[in-house]
C-alpha cells in the first residue's frame, strides 16, 4: 500500500513535468517537441518494448522448459551462463554491436532489446520451473500423467507466477534501455532525450527521460495485477496474499 | 497378482538399492515393505509402477510383464501414495483426488461424485473440504486427501510409502486404525513401506523384512515375531516380541479357520464322540446359516439329550480383526478357553484357543532358552 502511494506520486510527478514542459513553447534557443511529436515517440517507444518482450519471452520460456526436462539437464549451466554474460555486458554495447551486424533501423533495436530483456524471463522461468517440489512431479508421473500434462497441468501453472514477474522485470528495464534505441536507427523517446542531451538542455532531456520512467512505472504496475490475478488461489494462500 | 522375480535395482551411482528380491503378492493381500532406513524399501515399491526401472529381473502382474504394458497406463491403475504426499498445491482438494479419474476420461459428474465418497471415506467432510486448498489442511488431512487421491480411480493396486509417517503419534494411529477399516471395504492390493515394526504387524498380512537390499524374511506377522529366520529378524522385531505380539498380532492369524463344529438338534452321543475324534474339550454351535450359537463342553455331556439341552450361551466372541491381548483378556475374564471369531452378523470365522497362544508364545520362549 505504501510503495502504492509512493509510485502514484512519482508518477503524478512525471507526468506533471512531462505536460509542463510540453506545454513551454522554447527552452533556450530550441524548440520544444510538440504534443503530437512526443505521442508518437512515445507509441513508437512502447511498440518497440512490447515486440521485444513478446519475442524474448517466446524465446525464453520455451527455453527454461527445455532445459529444465530431466534428459536435457545439463544443459541447464551454460545457458543460464550464456544469458548472464548477456546481461553483463553494457547494453549499450550490445546497442552499438547490432548496428554493423543488421543495418540501422528498427530490427537492430529489437534484437539488441531482446537480447538484453531475455535473461530475467529465463532465469524466473528456469527457477520457477526447476524449484517446483519434486514429490509434487512424482506423484504426477506416478499417477500416469504424461510428461506433456505434467508441463501443462502442473510445472506451468505453479512456475507462472514466477515467471510472470521475469517479464515484469524484463518489461521496466527494457523500456529504459529502449532509449538508446536511437542510437542505430529505431525511434522512441529516445529521440527526444538525446537531442536534450546534445543540446546540453535539463529540460529537454526531461521531456524524452519523464515519459519513459512514467511508461516503466505503468507497465509494471499493469504486469503486477496480471501477475496476481495470474497466481494460482492455492499459492496465493500459500503465500499469505489471498 | 503382483510378483517380483529376481529383481535388482543399481542407481547409476553404483548403489545396489534391491538385491535379487523375489516376492509374490496375492489379490488382496496387503504386502508390508519392512526394514532399517536405506534398506531399499521405497525402490522396491516404486520399481513396480516403473517410476523407477529395474537393473534385472522381472516384475508380473497378473501374469503379464509390466514392461510390456505403456507405463501410463500401467500407472492409472495403481495407486500411488507417496512419504511426501506431494499434493498439487494449485488445485484444491476435489481436483487432487479426480486427477486419475480426469485422466481416464471419467465424466465430470462421476468424477466429483466418486471424489466426495473418497473424502468421506478417509474421514473428511466433502462439503467443508472439497474446494480447500492444501496449503489450508493440516498435516494429518494432508495424508488423508494424499490416499483418497490414490485411491482416486479405484486401482485393484494401491502403492503406499510411509503414508502415515510425517505426523503425529496420536493422529498415526487414528489413520492406521481407520486405513484398516477402508482396507476392510475397499479389498484392494497392497504394497506399504514402513519402517515401524508395530506398524508393520498391525497393517500388513504378510511383511517382507529387507536388510541391505535383499529379502531377509517374508512372512506372516505372526511368524516374523514367533518364528524369525536369523538373528537379524530377531533384533529388527526386538527382545519383547512376546508382548509385540500380543498387542499387535491380530486374531486371525492363530485362529483355527475351519474347527469341528456342533449343531443345536444334534444328539450329545454324536457329539460326544466327534470331541474324542478331533481330540477336543469343546466345539462351536451353529445354526443352519453358520451363525455361532454357543459351545457345547464335554464336561456337561450327561446333562441332557441333545445339544440344545447342554449348550452354554453366554460366552464372549471376538472379531478376526482383535489384537491377541483382548482375545486373552475375553478368555481370562469369560473363563472359557477358547473364543469363537465372528464377523459382524455373528457369523461364525472360526474358533481361537488359549493353547494355540500359548504355543506361538511358548516358541518365543524356547528360542531364547537355545540361545
Ligand atoms: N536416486 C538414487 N540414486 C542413488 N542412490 C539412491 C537413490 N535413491 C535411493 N538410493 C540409495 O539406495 C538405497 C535404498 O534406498 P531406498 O529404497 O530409498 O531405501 P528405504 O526406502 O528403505 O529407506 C539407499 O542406500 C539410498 O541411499
Ligand atoms: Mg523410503
Amino acid at each position: 500500500m505504501r510503495r502504492q502511494v509512493v509510485l502514484i506520486t512519482i508518477l503524478a510527478i512525471l507526468i506533471g513535468l512531462t505536460v509542463w514542459i510540453t506545454s513551454l513553447d522554447k527552452i533556450g534557443i530550441y524548440d520544444v517537441f510538440s504534443w503530437s511529436d512526443l505521442l508518437s515517440d512515445a507509441r513508437a517507444h512502447l511498440k518497440m518494448v512490447l515486440i521485444a518482450e513478446v519475442i524474448a519471452t517466446s524465446i525464453a520460456v520455451p527455453l527454461a522448459i527445455l532445459v529444465t526436462r530431466p534428459g536435457l539437464k545439463r544443459l541447464a549451466t551454460p545457458v543460464i551462463f550464456g544469458a548472464n554474460v548477456g546481461q553483463t555486458l553494457p547494453s549499450l554495447a550490445v546497442i552499438a554491436i547490432m548496428a554493423p551486424l543488421l543495418g540501422f533501423g528498427l530490427q537492430s533495436a529489437i534484437v539488441a532489446l531482446c537480447i538484453y530483456g531475455l535473461l530475467p524471463i529465463l532465469r524466473n522461468s528456469y527457477a520457477g520451473i526447476n524449484n517446483i517440489e519434486p514429490a509434487i512431479i512424482e506423484a504426477g508421473r506416478g499417477m500416469g500423467m504424461t510428461i506433456g500434462q505434467i508441463a501443462r497441468k502442473i510445472e506451468l501453472p505453479l512456475a507462472l507466477p514466477v515467471i510472470m514477474a521475469g517479464i515484469r522485470i524484463s518489461t521496466v528495464i527494457t523500456v529504459g534501455t529502449a532509449e538508446l534505441a536511437v542510437l542505430v536507427g529505431g525511434k522512441g523517446l529516445g529521440r527526444i532525450t538525446f537531442t536534450g542531451v546534445l543540446a546540453r538542455q535539463p529540460l529537454l532531456i526531461l521531456q524524452g527521460a519523464a515519459p519513459t520512467a512514467a511508461m516503466a512505472i505503468i507497465l509494471g504496475f499493469i504486469l503486477e495485477r496480471i501477475e496476481k490475478w495470474m497466481t494460482p488461489r492455492g499459492l496465493q494462500l500459500k503465500a499469505g496474499i489471498s | 497378482m503382483i510378483r517380483l522375480d529376481q529383481v535388482t535395482k543399481i542407481y547409476p551411482d553404483g548403489t545396489e538399492a534391491v538385491n535379487e528380491v523375489s516376492l509374490e503378492v496375492g489379490e488382496g493381500e496387503l504386502c508390508v515393505l519392512l526394514g532399517p532406513s536405506g534398506c531399499g524399501k521405497t525402490t522396491t515399491m516404486k520399481v513396480i509402477n516403473r517410476i523407477i526401472p529395474i537393473t534385472k529381473g522381472k516384475i508380473y502382474i497378473d501374469g503379464t510383464d509390466t514392461t510390456k504394458i505403456d507405463e501410463d497406463e500401467l500407472r492409472r491403475n495403481i495407486g500411488y501414495a507417496i512419504q511426501e504426499i506431494g499434493l498439487f498445491p494449485h488445485m484444491t482438494v476435489g481436483q487432487n483426488i479426480q486427477v486419475v479419474p480426469a485422466l481416464k476420461g471419467w465424466p465430470k459428474d462421476k468424477r466429483s461424485e466418486r471424489a466426495e465418497e473418497l473424502l468421506e471415506l478417509v474421514g473428511m467432510n466433502s462439503a467443508e473440504f472439497m474446494n480447500k486448498y492444501p496449503s489450508e489442511l493440516s498435516g494429518g488431512q494432508r495424508q488423508r486427501v494424499g490416499v483418497a487421491r490414490a485411491l482416486g480411480a479405484d486401482p485393484p493396486i494401491l502403492l503406499m510409502d510411509e503414508p502415515f509417517g510425517a505426523i503425529d503419534p496420536i493422529t498415526r494411529v487414528r489413520l492406521q486404525d481407520e486405513f484398516l477399516k477402508i482396507e476392510q471395504e475397499i479389498k484392494k492390493t497392497i504394497i506399504f513401506v514402513t519402517h515401524d515394526i508395530y506398524e508393520a504387524i498391525k497393517m500388513g498380512d504378510k511383511i517382507a523384512l529387507m536388510n541391505e537390499g535383499r529379502l531377509v524374511q517374508y512372512d506372516t506377522p505372526s511368524n516374523l515375531l514367533f518364528k524369525p529366520k536369523n538373528e537379524f529378524v530377531e533384533q529388527f522385531v526386538g527382545a519383547d516380541r512376546a508382548l509385540k505380539g500380543l498387542q499387535l498380532i491380530r486374531v486371525k492369524e492363530l485362529m483355527t479357520g475351519t474347527p469341528p463344529l456342533a449343531k443345536a438338534d444334534e444328539r450329545v452321543v454324536t457329539v460326544q464322540a466327534r470331541m474324542e475324534r478331533e481330540g477336543v474339550d469343546c466345539l462351536a454351535v451353529v445354526d443352519n446359516e453358520g451363525k455361532f450359537l454357543g459351545w457345547v463342553d464335554r464336561v456337561n455331556v450327561g446333562k441332557g439329550e441333545t445339544v440344545r439341552d447342554i449348550i452354554n450361551r453366554s460366552v464372549a466372541t471376538a472379531t478376526a480383526n482383535a489384537v491377541l491381548s483382548e482375545a486373552l483378556s475375553l478368555m481370562l475374564s469369560s473363563g472359557f478357553k477358547t473364543l469363537a471369531i465372528v464377523d459382524g452378523i455373528n457369523k461364525l470365522e472360526g474358533v481361537l484357543s488359549f493353547d494355540a497362544i500359548q504355543l506361538a508364545l511358548s516358541e518365543v520362549a524356547q528360542r531364547r532358552g537355545s540361545e
